[in-house]
């Protein structure tokens, strides 16, 4: 929002936000920022139940210090970051507050008994960011670790080449010019003084890769690699002894070099998965209030909560329990796990479910399941059964490496062979002979072919809002051939939103919004957001299941508000959703009531992405949760013809099933929680970054916007990496080709060797940069 | 030769200590966030940097 005077903010919430950053100074942050458009922006939301930080908090007695971890979700930009920092520096107390940018994660360090928790990052809070504190023992610390070895090994190999090839440069003068074998035997030992340590230190992570490979009686790409480096450095070591010409040193070290590169890059480029765990302890962190038999309240966390306990839910706060209503009335937002966008009125004995939004008034609910037995639960199970039968599918270089191995030790084989039994050649220069062929035939290319291109193709999906979360997904998107999507959320934006149909005036919208701007309900928040700023009228009474009333004034459902019923209709209830979709009526006393009619709106794009896809030979499928009618409507207007309405995610996983079965490869596209089994049980599956965190965790592809598009970038991205892989492939094999003949015949040096494994590697990766550049359109 | 003997050492103590540079630079967590140390440059805080050392991961 553009600072300036108080009519000028959307809700009382943002107003106060900016007076916080205007009072501490702080303006500056309005000017430094960059707005996406294309991404959700930061509003304070009402609706977010209270977190208990203070249980995650780390005490340190001798140093008298608290620490608590947070992960933060709204910044989108550096100033956010400096925002968020520069909050928490002013409170008293505060020793440290550092965001990590990569990891979206804070570290707040204060004086222990200055100050607590919640009052320090309040003002944090109050501007609109979202904090969930978090265990750092249990959150992706093995990437982390994995990734700093990697980059410790490549630190030495590092060194290591670049001052062996320093001597071999030499070396390889000393071949044209004069160079004694005093001189050179003794490069030869400082090569190996420099390269056999650091050769075993960096192989590390290949070698122990290739164990474990080997143990499983299989072959990856890391069992040639580790072979062939171990067999070059124990024969150049030999060499070195027996005052030999040839030492093989710095091919060794670089191949080793080159590939810890290629693994570096790929794992970064990977981004940060987050594990189910994570989002399911953000989604649980909330605190449930338990009212005992004589009414004293408690606030206790999910997992010490029984079944039998009352629970009091308050207007705006998640459901933190599965149970049964036992007093008051109120509407319920299931978004979360049905998909439906309208309300479900409840009553004593309905019952509700954890994870849903109580919307309009108090609830005591009766516990019936808690913590592992709740239906959120079950779908996250579900989700996580089905990511491990998904683990099982092959990388396409595992699979060459397959072939690859085997053939290559073989010729080497064959090479020695022939050459002591054809030849009479002693067996040490044969075997000289043998491991060149080895050397020479280095998967140095072959395993940069595919992550290069990865890389490459998730720098330039990155440029898009578009987040590769799956090493995999690439390769296991160009097999598709059917495409199946969720609605709400996913084709359409996931809330409702004010037709403008002409049944209304500005000034109808005006007192509609005036009195809509204190409820939770997702149709009293769109008339908000269509209306231009109003101020709330004071006194404003919520009728829940009805509506909004203020003195004769009354919004809300048809019945209620006394509105005249429409010709048409075949059924009267007291459902807000009229024929035609959620409606409110707007009752003022002397004038005819006024309807306002919603719709979930689609995607802008969403037709011409369903059009572009049908073009690309995909069969696109709709499953959904809501109900019959607006998935009729939804599935006609974009033109597809195979739809299903009321599906609970265990249908949604068995239609999954049913099209595997006929052979088909499934992209699944989806937001809402109970799409999550379904998006880990598809072939591949992409997310709206708008979507649930956890169907997010399950999803291969997270994409930003409110755009579609994304979906049709990535299928293009990804036939056309396979394509350069494919290519990268066969280049790597060609060069093979030629310089094999040339290793058996005896005729390749370190020098040659040199030569030709970087004019491969540099071959490849140059092909793969292609991909980064965007034809235009 | 005489001089090979000395310069050889010495181009392997520099490369050590260079080598050595980067693992304490990994070691102190500076190498945890690239993306922020990128942005971090452009704020101007007038504010006195913390005592504290980074902390470790």
């Amino acid at each position: 929002m553009p600072p300036g005077s108080s009519s000028a903010f959307c809700c009382s919430g943002c107003e106060a936000a900016y007076q916080l950053v205007r009072g501490l100074g702080l303006t500056s942050y309005y000017e430094r920022r960059c707005l996406d458009p294309a991404v959700r922006p930061l509003r304070p939301e009402e609706d977010d139940a209270a977190v208990d930080y203070s249980a995650h908090v780390h005490d340190d007695p001798q140093t008298g210090r608290s620490t608590l971890h947070l992960m933060i979700e709204g910044i989108h930009c550096a100033a956010c970051v400096w925002l968020i920092e520069s909050l928490l520096a002013r409170q008293p107390g505060v020793l440290q507050a550092r965001i990590n940018m990569t990891t979206r994660r804070l570290t707040l360090v204060w004086t222990s008994g200055a100050s607590d928790a919640a009052t320090i990052i309040h003002p944090v809070l109050q501007v609109g960011y979202r904090l969930i504190p978090y265990d750092p023992a249990r959150l992706g610390s093995d990437q982390l670790k994995h990734e700093k070895e990697l980059l410790r090994a490549m630190a030495v190999a590092g060194f290591a080449a670049g001052n062996v090839m320093l001597l071999s440069v030499s070396i390889w003068a000393g071949h044209f010019s004069y160079m004694g074998e005093a001189t050179r035997t003794f490069m030869h030992w400082v090569s190996a003084l420099i390269a056999l340590p650091a050769v075993v230190y960096s192989g590390r992570p290949f070698f122990r890769s290739a164990l474990t490979a080997l143990r499983a009686h299989r072959t990856n790409m890391d069992v040639p690699i580790s072979i062939g480096v171990f067999l070059t450095s124990a024969m150049s070591l030999w060499e070195t002894i027996r005052f030999g010409e040839h030492a093989y040193f710095d091919a060794a070290i670089s191949l080793l070099f080159f590939l810890l590169i290629g693994r570096y890059l790929d794992m970064r480029a990977r981004g940060r998965a987050r594990s189910a765990a994570e989002h399911l302890l953000g989604l649980s962190a909330a605190a449930v209030t338990v009212i005992d038999s004589d009414g004293h309240r408690s606030v206790l966390p999910p997992s010490k909560v029984a079944e039998g306990m009352t629970v009091l839910v308050a207007t705006g706060e998640r459901v933190g329990v599965d149970g049964r209503v036992s007093d008051g009335e109120s509407d319920i937002d299931t978004s979360l796990l049905t998909g439906e966008t309208t309300p479900t009125a409840v009553r004593p004995g309905d019952s509700v479910f954890a994870g849903t939004l109580n919307l309009s008034a108090p609830l005591r609910v009766t516990v019936t399941a808690v913590g592992e037995r709740t239906l959120l639960a079950e779908i996250v199970r579900m989700m996580e059964v089905a990511e491990q039968g998904r683990a099982r599918y092959v990388a396409l270089a595992d699979r060459v490496a397959r072939y690859y191995a085997p053939v290559v030790h073989l010729a080497a084989l064959l090479t020695f062979l022939g050459w002591v039994w054809l030849t009479s050649l002693p067996w040490q220069p044969a075997l000289l002979i043998a491991v060149s062929v080895l050397i020479i035939t280095c998967p140095c290319a072959l395993a940069l072919a595919v992550p290069v291109v990865q890389v490459v193709a998730s720098g330039r999906l990155l440029r898009h809002g578009i987040l590769l979360k799956s090493a995999t997904a690439l390769e296991r998107i160009t097999a598709i051939d059917t495409v199946v999507f969720d609605k709400t959320g996913t084709l359409t934006l996931g809330r409702p939103e004010l037709e403008r149909d002409g049944g209304w005036s500005e000034t109808d919208l005006m007192e509609a919004a005036a009195l809509a701007a204190t409820s939770h309900h997702p149709l009293a928040r769109a008339i908000v957001r269509a209306a231009p700023p109003a101020s709330p009228s004071p006194g404003v009474i919520e009728h829940p299941g009805c509506g909004l009333q203020w003195g004769e004034v009354r919004l809300g459902s048809r019945r209620w508000v006394g509105a005249p019923d429409v010709i048409d209709v075949t059924d009267v209830t007291d459902d807000p959703t009229g024929p035609g979709g959620p409606e409110l009526w707007l009752a003022r006393p002397g004038v005819a009531p006024i309807r306002f009619a919603f719709t979930d709106a689609l995607r802008s794009d969403a037709a011409d992405t369903v059009a572009a896809l049908g073009k690309m030979g995909l069969r696109i499928e709709l499953l959904s949760g809501d109900r019959l009618p607006t998935v009729r409507g939804v599935a006609s207007a974009l033109g597809i013809d195979r739809w299903q309405a009321g599906c609970s995610p265990a249908e949604k996983c068995a239609r999954l099933a049913e099209l595997a079965a006929e052979g088909r490869h499934v992209l699944m596209v989806g937001d809402g929680l109970n799409d999550a089994p379904a998006l880990a049980a598809a072939h591949v599956s992409l997310s709206p970054s708008t979507a649930v965190d956890v169907s997010q965790t399950a999803a291969d592809v997270v994409f930003q916007g409110l755009r579609l598009a994304p979906v049709v970038e990535v299928i293009a991205v990804a036939r056309k990496a396979d394509r350069l892989v494919k290519q990268n492939f066969a280049m790597s094999f060609l060069y093979n080709l030629v310089t094999v003949p040339m290793a058996v015949l005896g005729m390749v040096t370190p020098l040659i060797a040199a030569v030709a494994m970087s004019s491969s590697s540099i071959i490849v990766i140059a092909n793969a940069l292609r991909l980064a550049r965007t034809r235009p359109r | 030769m005489t001089n090979l003997l000395l310069l050889i050492p010495v181009a392997l103590l520099l490369g050590l200590a260079g080598l050595g540079a980067f693992l304490w630079a990994l070691r102190s967590g500076q190498f945890d966030d690239l993306d922020g140390a990128a942005h971090r440059i452009l704020f101007d805080d007038d504010d006195k940097p913390t005592q504290e050392p980074p902390p470790r991961c």
